[in-house]
């Protein structure tokens, strides 16, 4: 069994960090500053081994790790001001410390009417986090990943200064960072913008689809009316059923749409975790068996077509977050998250990886299937014009590794790529196939951090 | 650096000679491992195994190790990282088996099997977990055995000496704890090896590949101890309660 990873210090002392994934945890000196100002001199003095920021550890892999070296963790410093805006501009700017998180910018926002641009399916990542992974959500078809929306941002460099980026200012460096995996330096605050919305509460459409050609069809048609949307896959059915899907579409409501469920109050917002995982689950609790189970009854119970549901915020985007610590249900090997995205053409391809995972007898349920707008210029950034299948597998299944350097190979085959936020295990021989621009990010890098003394364990692992 | 599934990147095998050490790294190649340094008394013994693992693209070297040196094994540690970077994986697979009527007959032999098998492991393994604490990560793989469960009359010196390493290897690891770095045990059963041979094989003896795939399997799930075969767990588990009288005389086979 492996301890909890220590709570961190003032002092630094070596703690054993890991990703959401709990899998190959590593050693580092942790340090907390409290203040932007201890932020800003947390940088150490020898860099032997580097330093990474980190935020609430939701990368599944090594993103956040650094080890033998420092890990400076944001989340202590997270104040952020909502600015002052014209009422008849669809967006308001809110500039936030990199350790603010979208769960305490939610509690903020809400509550006057205001959305974050964009939101993964945990609301407990950090501003930090959300640029160096570039984070997507349910939007992405329409409004693209979190850094479209930023204006601008300060960072650290690894000499010690302090600069300010954005799409307009050192534009290299801003989209070097935007998905950069915090290898640019440290982030330390952003401003973004953020949108007005009707209510707190969401206009849902959910369609239950029989096969993948039915899922995509769907998402094909009528994506474009929706503001959000995503498929839950379920990839343990096979034959005629190979990748039904559970599709749910919405919008967020007006505040009359809102008013028979929420009463008058059209911005109130609650979202609060009901229960914990245990701190131990046995090895394989989570069986294939189990799993098989969950995901028949899931597909049963969701409608066949059901309309103009009311949902609130936390039911729509963040289900999971109901259940602290859901990652330790996967038992002590921990668990990975692959994550691919690959043009719209290659929707053969997108068939044959499903045929194949559903095949392979592969113990995986939370599939996730979107379809991705265009990406942006960030050079490491994920989003792609494509189809996006993110599933969680648990890592003690036999003949995994050599699973998923097949399907990698199909992925890159098409000119897809993984996404480096989830990513604990891909052949870093892959990257430049993947990421073409590769090299441009590395001669910006060379530029802020000649001697790599921001670090990762994912840039060790990866050679980036 | 070590990956979700257990692969590693680079690997310091001690004893790379060792037929059970190399079907492990064979395996590591095949995923993820591409630096290799092999620590043997006479470099040229490896030659090989060298050109083997270099014509698979694996960038492969040698270092002079002889666990009756413990003094040089924090050097020989240093050159493996001097050379290749950081260690993912340390195996140590060094040991020699000898013959119990032999070492009967001269105490001397079955000290100098001790010096080895244990003593060895001792300053070897301290020697890299230094190193592994510094990285903040990087994993001991001791080999030991299952001779050293319980010992039996007809080969207690080897028993002894893997119990022994057995032992350290366990502390250590738990000594570990926090660091990023591990130490895992690996107690193979009977294996048919230039070492065993001529020797009439214990029931489920095995093949170093077969050990190499229980270690893979074992990497990949997070186990702290690899029994190989798995099988063995269970049956040890029995054995080692077993009444003395009943033991000698199943042990005696």
């Amino acid at each position: 069994m492996r301890p909890e990873p220590a709570a961190s210090r003032a002092v630094p002392s070596t703690s054993e960090l890991f990703g959401w994934g709990r899998t190959a945890p590593t050693g580092a000196d942790v340090r907390r500053p409290t203040s932007p100002i201890e932020l800003q001199r947390a940088l150490p003095t020898s860099f032997e081994r580097g330093l990474i920021a980190r935020g609430l550890g939701r990368s599944y892999g090594d993103a956040a790790q650094n080890a033998g070296g420092t890990v400076i963790e944001t989340t202590d410093v997270a104040a952020f001001t909502i600015h002052d805006s014209d009422p008849n501009s669809n967006t308001v700017l809110v500039t936030a410390d990199a350790g603010a998180s979208i769960d305490r910018l939610l509690h903020a926002l809400v509550p006057q009417g205001l959305f974050v641009p964009v939101t993964p399916g945990t609301r407990y990542v950090t501003v930090g986090g959300a640029i160096a992974a570039d984070i997507h959500g349910k939007n992405h078809h329409l409004k693209g990943s979190w850094c479209n929306h930023v204006e601008s941002l300060h960072l650290q460099l690894a000499d010690g200064s302090v600069v300010e980026v954005g799409p307009d200012r050192d534009s290299e460096l801003f989209w070097a960072t935007a998905g950069g995996m915090g290898l640019t330096g440290v982030i330390l605050d952003a401003t973004f913008r953020c949108p007005r919305i009707g209510s707190s509460q969401l206009v849902v459409d959910t369609d239950r689809a029989a096969d993948l050609d039915a899922v995509c069809e769907l998402m094909r048609s009528g994506d474009h009316l929706y503001d959000y949307s995503v498929a839950w896959i379920d990839l343990m059915a096979t034959g005629k059923s190979m990748g039904r899907s559970v599709l749910t579409r919405g919008r967020f409501a007006s505040a009359s749409e809102a008013a028979p469920k929420i009463g008058a109050d059209p911005y109130v917002y609650r979202a609060n975790e009901l229960v914990s995982a245990p701190p131990f689950m046995p090895a394989g609790l989570l069986n294939n068996l189990s799993i098989r189970v969950f995901n028949e009854l899931w597909f049963r119970k969701a409608p066949v077509e059901r309309r103009d549901e009311i949902q609130s915020i936390p039911t729509f985007f963040h289900p999971l977050d109901m259940v602290r610590g859901w990652n330790r249900i996967y038992g002590p090997a921990g668990f990975l998250q692959w994550q691919f995205v690959i043009p719209f053409d290659a929707t053969s391809t997108l068939t044959t990886i499903v045929d194949e995972i559903s095949q392979s007898g592969c113990t995986s349920f939370l599939a996730v299937l979107k379809s991705f707008g265009e990406g942006n210029p960030g050079p490491l950034s994920f989003p792609a014009g494509g189809w996006t299948l993110a599933l969680d597998i648990p890592t003690g299944i036999q003949g995994l590794g050599p699973l998923l350097d097949r399907l990698d190979d199909l992925v890159v085959g098409v000119g897809g790529r993984i996404y480096l936020a989830k990513d604990s295990r891909v052949r870093p021989e892959l990257l430049p196939e993947m990421y073409p621009r590769l090299n441009e990010w590395r001669e910006v890098r060379e530029r802020v951090d000649p001697n790599r003394r921001i670090m990762s364990d994912l840039a060790r692992r990866l050679g980036l | 650096m070590r990956d979700a599934l257990g692969s590693v990147q680079s690997v310091l095998v001690l004893g790379g000679n060792s037929e059970i050490a190399m079907a492990i790294v064979d395996r590591l190649v095949a995923s993820r491992c591409k630096k290799v340094v092999l620590g043997v008394r006479s470099p040229a013994s490896a030659t090989t195994t060298l050109n083997r693992l270099r014509s698979a693209g694996v960038d492969a070297d040698t270092v002079v190790f002889d666990a009756l040196d413990p003094a040089s094994h924090a050097k020989v540690i240093d050159a493996a990282a001097e050379r290749i970077g950081d260690l993912d994986m340390v195996i140590l697979a060094f040991g020699v088996l000898g013959e119990q009527s032999e070492f009967n007959a001269n105490p001397v032999a079955a000290a100098d099997a001790a010096r080895v098998n244990f003593v060895g492991a001792v300053s070897s393994g301290l020697a890299a977990a230094a190193k592994l604490r510094t990285q903040g990560h990087g994993m001991i793989l001791a080999i030991t055995s299952v001779a050293g469960v319980r010992a039996r009359a007809d080969n207690f010196v080897y028993g002894s000496t893997k119990a022994g390493m057995d032992a350290f290897a366990q502390g250590l690891g738990d000594s570990l704890i926090g660091s990023g770095a591990r130490c895992v045990v690996v107690r193979p059963g009977f294996v048919h090896t230039r070492m065993t041979e001529g020797m009439k094989p214990a029931p489920f003896a095995t093949t170093p590949d077969k050990i190499a795939d229980a270690v893979i399997n074992g990497l990949q799930k997070n186990k702290e101890m690899i029994w190989a075969p798995p099988i063995l767990s269970t049956l040890f588990t029995i054995l080692r309660h077993l009444p003395r009288p009943l033991w000698r005389k199943i042990s005696a086979g």
